[in-house]
């Protein structure tokens, strides 16, 4: 953990810019599916406060190559983290050079009733929820940030002004999720565009279980965003 | 090989300027006219100028403290200097102070605040230097407490299974920051620390400044040949504390009981 989180990430500005280092460091994470405490723990948010390292994380096909293939270019060490269970995944895939930049965020669903941002695997769990609310009439706005670092704040912020309601998702712990520092940014610079707290869905701060009722009890999952929404909405009262 | 004249007083100077150099900024550190942490490595002179000399300025090379390895590679002395008091004459890009110096012109990729942990980084600039098919050697200095940590094995691993041309220059002083050697370890010798892996190494006097040339003037040559890795360990001693200030030097009255018979220092013994 040294090198990449004291050595890597710190020699190009240490040097002066003599030294780049433009290295991929590809991890899996977050697995699930009963692989239990040591395979399913979430961390990417952990390596966004490092200076100088990226930190990507594709939730759909199309964007594990287009941002592998910035991540490559990019001369600087990132960080790509893809969730298991996506690759177990199809989707669509451009043929050729398909680049994603860093630092823009992808709006996966339209809606004006609340933001709901979202990252990796949680995305398409965001998505189900998205789709059950809209049989009770909420339109929900779905954003996926596809780089934790660099964060794009600005879209993020442009849907709460057009919402006044966020909902964040992560599955990591609580205290090391990205979500959580998306919610003080948003509380720090777009507060007056909130019409109600913001309120996080987040893995619990525990080792996940192996049992699978209890990994579940543990994890993110559509129902608890519905409900998520619900108490921004004001529409169901906020658990203590 | 041996010394000819003029080569030993090539070397004596070396000694004498990584010394003067030491000294000022330790005067300097004590007027409290340098910032940060300050590693010196006075009474050490011997392991540096026998080594980096010898080697041309396409040699990577890597140390975990620093300003030695800057005066005697002759890189420019303001370089050393200048970054030391983070002042300097001219003005420096990138974070630097005297953890951090680098300078890649020069060959000197980099110092690093964590012990031990441009091993590596060293790994690294070796494997290039084979992947590219150049003779470019990677050289990289630590002392005795990076041996215990868990990336110096992994080097040493990767380094005797691929051949690369690394070579490992210990400075074995006895201490790793404030800790003797046999409070943390069991093995007394860095050589049999990585006797499994059969890398050749060799133990010596780091105060004799002869031994220490001509055995890493062999491994430099024997490297740039296609051999590697060597483990050169120096058994050597430090005059003042881990850095300038710290508890261990300022209370300091007795030698250090690390059981080894105190020696004049390199640089007073060559001059005798």
């Amino acid at each position: 953990m040294d090198q990449v989180i004291n050595e890597g990430p710190r020699f190009r500005a240490m040097s002066g810019g003599q030294v780049t280092v433009p290295i991929v460091l590809k991890a899996g994470y977050g697995f699930t599916a009963g692989w239990a405490g040591q395979h399913t723990g979430t961390i990417g948010a952990l390596f966004m406060g490092v200076p100088g390292l990226k930190v990507v994380v594709p939730s759909t096909a199309a964007d594990a190559k287009g941002l592998m293939a910035t991540a490559i270019r990019d001369d600087n060490p990132v960080v790509y983290m893809h969730h298991y269970l996506l690759t177990l995944e199809h989707g669509e895939v451009p043929d050729g050079e398909h680049l994603v930049p860093f630092g823009e965020a992808a709006i996966r669903r339209e809606g004006g009733d609340v933001t709901i941002v979202a990252t990796g695997w949680t995305v398409d769990r965001a998505l189900g929820a998205a789709e059950q609310l809209a049989s009770e009439g909420v339109e929900a706005e779905v954003i996926d940030p596809r780089t934790l670092n660099p964060l794009d704040t600005k879209t993020i912020f442009e849907s709460v002004e057009k919402t006044g309601r966020l909902v964040l998702v992560d599955q990591a712990t609580r205290h090391a999720s990205a979500s959580t520092v998306i919610a003080g940014e948003v509380a720090e610079h777009a507060f007056s565009a909130l019409k109600a707290p913001i309120v996080q869905v987040t893995g619990l701060d525990a080792t996940i279980p192996y049992s699978e009722p209890l990994e579940a009890y543990v994890l993110p999952n559509d129902e608890k965003i519905v409900t998520a929404v619900q108490q921004v909405l004001g529409s169901a009262p906020v658990t203590a | 090989m041996t010394l000819n004249g003029e080569q030993a007083l090539g070397l004596l100077a070396t000694m004498w300027r990584i010394r003067l150099f030491e000294e000022r900024v330790g005067q300097l550190k004590r007027a409290d006219e340098v910032f940060g942490l300050i590693h010196l490595s006075v009474g050490q002179e011997g392991v540096a100028a026998g080594s980096a000399p010898s080697c041309a300025t396409t040699t990577p090379s890597t140390r975990a403290t620093a300003r030695t390895a800057t005066p005697s590679r002759r890189a420019p002395r303001s370089t050393g200097h200048g970054r030391a008091d983070g002042q300097g004459r001219r003005a420096l890009p990138g974070a630097r102070r005297s953890m951090h110096l680098v300078d890649v012109e020069h060959g000197f990729m980099g110092a690093t605040g964590v012990v031990g942990g441009n091993i590596p980084i060293a790994l690294g600039s070796a494997l290039a230097a084979r992947l590219a098919g150049t003779d470019s050697v990677a050289v990289v200095f630590f002392g005795d407490g990076a041996v215990q940590a868990g990336h110096f094995n992994e080097t040493v691993n990767l380094a005797t299974l691929w051949g690369l041309p690394l070579i490992m220059v210990c400075e074995n002083n006895g201490f790793a920051e404030f800790t003797p050697r046999s409070a943390h370890t069991n093995v007394e010798r860095v050589s049999d620390v990585v006797a499994p892996y059969e890398l050749e190494r060799e133990t010596v006097d780091g105060n004799d400044i002869t031994a220490v040339w001509k055995t890493f003037g062999k491994y430099l040559k024997a490297a740039r040949k296609g051999g590697g890795p060597f483990l050169l360990e120096c058994l050597t001693h430090r005059l003042r504390g881990h850095y300038e200030g710290d508890p261990a030097s300022t209370a300091r009255r007795s030698p250090p009981r690390t059981g080894r018979r105190r020696t004049r220092s390199c640089a007073s013994s060559a001059t005798a």
